[in-house]
């Protein structure tokens, strides 16, 4: 450790220790929640709960109004049997987890399943919901962050914090990328999102820190129908993160989240996702589904770069995409989408090109096990006025045993002839003869996997930050175990 | 070192080996030889331990520890190296990680802790040089765009790293030029020592002039029909095979 993170863990220990301690893990949550079902009162009742203004109220009705009049889309390449929106509750409070004395009380299996993926004994505690006298707990770690960044005029909070603190930037920007009318996801989002992510980075700065490195695990509780809008100002840079690599329960079945980016002349937003929502058993059942709707916009010589990581939930609908509206702009996605017993995904972006000599570059990894189903769908547009613009994209998918199945749907539209667009696509297996060539030099068929799965998504772990790339590399270990045998 | 007793073995319902008998001490050099098709590389899998070969008799004992109860890896790990005839890519996966991660895996298996990057690299650079490979070719990805010559030099690195007991070379002159056939040669010739053994396949005698056998034996139809010292290797040289496979024809009729 260097000495300088000691001294200011030293710092942040006395801090906790001397001052009294203000985040405890027993606070009595009020536990309300509202009958269940969809209706306008449903939606009133949200806000006000929120005490959110008219004009925030008057967003989510239109949203909801919108909704009403969508049909849930069918075109994706993924079977479910749809939610009954009818039986989901749409705002309770935050659900209070059961305390524990240790980390001894914890299920065995999850404490092998943190222990697997290297979290510290810290964030452990704090992730099984230990109630500990004294530790560096992420709570104080926050709180000190935040004034941190407070000194440089970001803003980072929960996204109903800043519609009470914040409503001129909130009312500027929320639902420009995404509008509730988008798609039927979105729309009802838009409605009934409880809390979620508000981030805007002033003119010019460059945040410090990955953002939510130390966020995440509170972020972990968030719900249901999650909303996020990060703002990065003239000149700014930003890397956020978002996810957790310890497996996620959660009673709601139904997740529906938005995340807004604005990139603006250039500023630079990095987002990286690990999603590990239970997946359900091995026969399917029991699983998150998860549609998310993604999308950010880069103005003049921006730059937004998509990294996500993606192992779990039952189903995956999501299309994290970046409209490059500036000339200049660049727009990235990396991804690693792993399926593996009942689990299917759809899942790619879209890299809708407008300004002038705008580049886009596309790296997506699929791994499909088990009786899983991996789609990668991805479009990438360049407009008529998008002169002297490129694509670069690759496709790989992965497979492992012979009950799963791996499909890739590119769709391009090139509108001008001074655009160059590539695009690559290899499917591969995981042959028995690479096994069993790694098994005669000693290494035995689960760390074979291992290494040979890290081998194929290196391109997209390298643009992970280290801390959480280390994490990945762990979760896709863990997700695979036990596929090939 | 290896004693192969009546070893029996095939794919499915064809029997490729039909007993096999062979004995290796230290410091050996066997080479085996045979026309196309007879059971050499099918003897090298089933030493190593490849799954897709059914074993229906026999035993392979290594150093006291029959074979055939043993995982592929734990085979490796006891000191058994083959040098494949078609090295297969791992895309992604440095060579120096590749190594790294064998290495490892074989000192966990006898609860040495990992070897420390110090010493590895030294390692690294010392088998570099007796191999004559540059210091790029760490950071290529394990035989990705790999030229045949360099696949084959990357399996004698690898034994050179990993310093096995027994190395079996699996046609690994097939694919070679002269000049890289020289240099992997006297690379294997530089790790022939008292307390180890080579089992060298090949279908021609142009490596037995670098690599000089201290038996030869030829194997014809999964059997070891004829051996002898190294002037049988000669031998085969001039009057080919059909002498030796008329008479097994003859007595295996």
């Amino acid at each position: 450790m260097s000495e300088k993170k000691q001294q200011s863990e030293d710092k942040l220990l006395e801090k906790v220790t001397t001052t009294e301690y203000k985040y405890g893990f027993t606070t009595d949550i009020e536990s309300d929640s509202i009958p269940k079902g969809l209706s306008e009162d449903v939606v009133r009742i949200i806000s006000a709960k929120k005490n959110e203004p008219q004009w925030m109220l008057d967003y989510r009705l239109k949203a909801y109004k919108a909704w009403l009049e969508m049909e849930e889309p069918e075109w994706a390449n993924i079977n479910y049997t749809k939610p009954n929106y009818q039986e989901i509750i749409y705002y309770s409070a935050p659900k209070q987890k059961p305390v524990l004395d240790s980390l001894d009380d914890l299920d065995p299996e999850m404490k092998k399943m943190f222990d697997k993926l290297g979290i510290s004994i810290g964030e452990q505690n704090k992730l099984a919901n230990v109630a500990v006298d004294i530790v560096i707990d992420s709570v104080s770690v926050a709180t000190s962050f935040k004034e941190k960044l407070g000194d440089l005029g970001i803003i980072f909070c929960p996204i109903s914090d800043a519609i009470q603190d914040h409503p001129e930037l909130v009312k500027k920007y929320l639902g420009t990328i995404v509008p509730a009318r988008d798609n039927f996801f979105a729309a009802l989002n838009a409605a009934v999102f409880s809390d979620g992510s508000f981030c805007y980075i002033p003119k010019g700065v460059k945040c410090p820190m990955e953002l939510s490195t130390y966020f995440r695990i509170n972020e972990a509780g968030t719900g249901q129908f999650e909303r996020t809008l990060l703002i990065a100002d003239e000149g700014s840079q930003v890397s956020y993160l978002e996810g957790c690599t310890a497996p996620m329960r959660d009673e709601n079945q139904l997740h529906a989240a938005v995340v807004e980016l604005i990139a603006m002349d250039d500023a630079d937003i990095k987002y990286s996702t690990v999603q590990n929502w239970y997946p359900g058993n091995a026969e399917g059942v029991g699983g998150v589904f998860n549609f998310v709707t993604k999308r950010g916009i880069c103005y003049k010589n921006a730059k937004i770069s998509w990294t996500q990581v993606e192992t779990g939930s039952a189903i995956t609908w999501k299309y994290p995409s970046c409209i490059l509206k500036g000339d200049n702009s660049i727009g990235e996605f990396f991804s690693v989408a792993v399926t593996n017993n009942m689990q299917q995904n759809d899942t790619g972006t879209k890299m809708i090109h407008l300004g002038k000599n705008t580049k886009s570059t596309i790296i997506a990894k699929g791994i499909s096990a088990g009786k899983s189903e991996g789609n990668y769908r991805g479009l990438v547009r360049i407009s008529k006025g998008a002169t002297n613009s490129r694509n670069f994209s690759q496709c790989d998918s992965l497979l492992m045993g012979d009950k799963c199945g791996a499909h890739t749907f590119p769709y391009i539209e090139v509108k001008n002839n001074s655009s160059k667009v590539e695009h690559e696509a290899t499917t591969s297996k995981i042959g028995e003869d690479q096994i069993f060539y790694c098994n005669q030099r000693g290494i035995g068929t689960e760390a074979a996997i291992a290494l040979i799965v890290n081998g194929y998504c290196k391109d997209v772990l390298n643009q992970l930050p280290m801390e959480f790339a280390v994490e990945a590399q762990k979760l896709l270990e863990i997700s695979l175990e036990g596929s090939v045998g | 070192m290896l004693k192969i007793n009546n070893l029996k073995a095939g794919i499915e319902d064809n029997q490729i080996l039909k007993g096999i008998n062979l004995e290796i001490k230290a410091g050996e050099v066997h080479a085996i030889m045979g026309p196309n098709g007879s059971g050499k590389s099918t003897l090298a899998s089933v030493i190593a331990g490849k799954e897709e070969y059914e074993v229906e008799g026999g035993e392979i004992d290594f150093e006291g520890t029959d074979l055939l109860d043993l995982t592929p890896e734990e085979r490796a790990h006891k000191g058994v190296f083959l040098s494949f005839q078609y090295p297969v890519e791992i895309p992604g996966i440095s060579v120096s990680n590749f190594i790294k991660t064998s290495i490892n895996e074989r000192r966990k298996a006898t609860g040495l802790d990992p070897m420390p990057a110090k010493e590895l690299l030294k390692k690294l650079r010392e088998k570099m040089e007796l191999l004559s490979i540059d210091k790029g070719y760490l950071s290529r990805n394990m035989n990705e765009g790999f030229s045949g010559g360099e696949k084959k030099r990357n399996e004698i690195f690898q034994m050179a790293m990993l310093d096995p007991k027994l190395s079996i070379l699996d046609e690994t002159d097939s694919g070679l030029d002269i000049d890289a056939l020289r240099i992997v040669a006297n690379g294997v010739n530089k790790l022939r020592r008292e307390d180890n053994a080579t089992i060298v396949i090949t279908h021609y005698q142009r490596l037995l002039d670098y690599i000089i056998p201290d038996f030869v034996h030829v194997l014809y139809k999964g059997r070891i029909v004829k051996s002898g010292g190294k002037e049988l290797a000669l031998e085969l040289e001039e009057k080919g095979y059909d002498w030796i496979t008329k008479e097994a024809d003859k007595k295996w009729a």
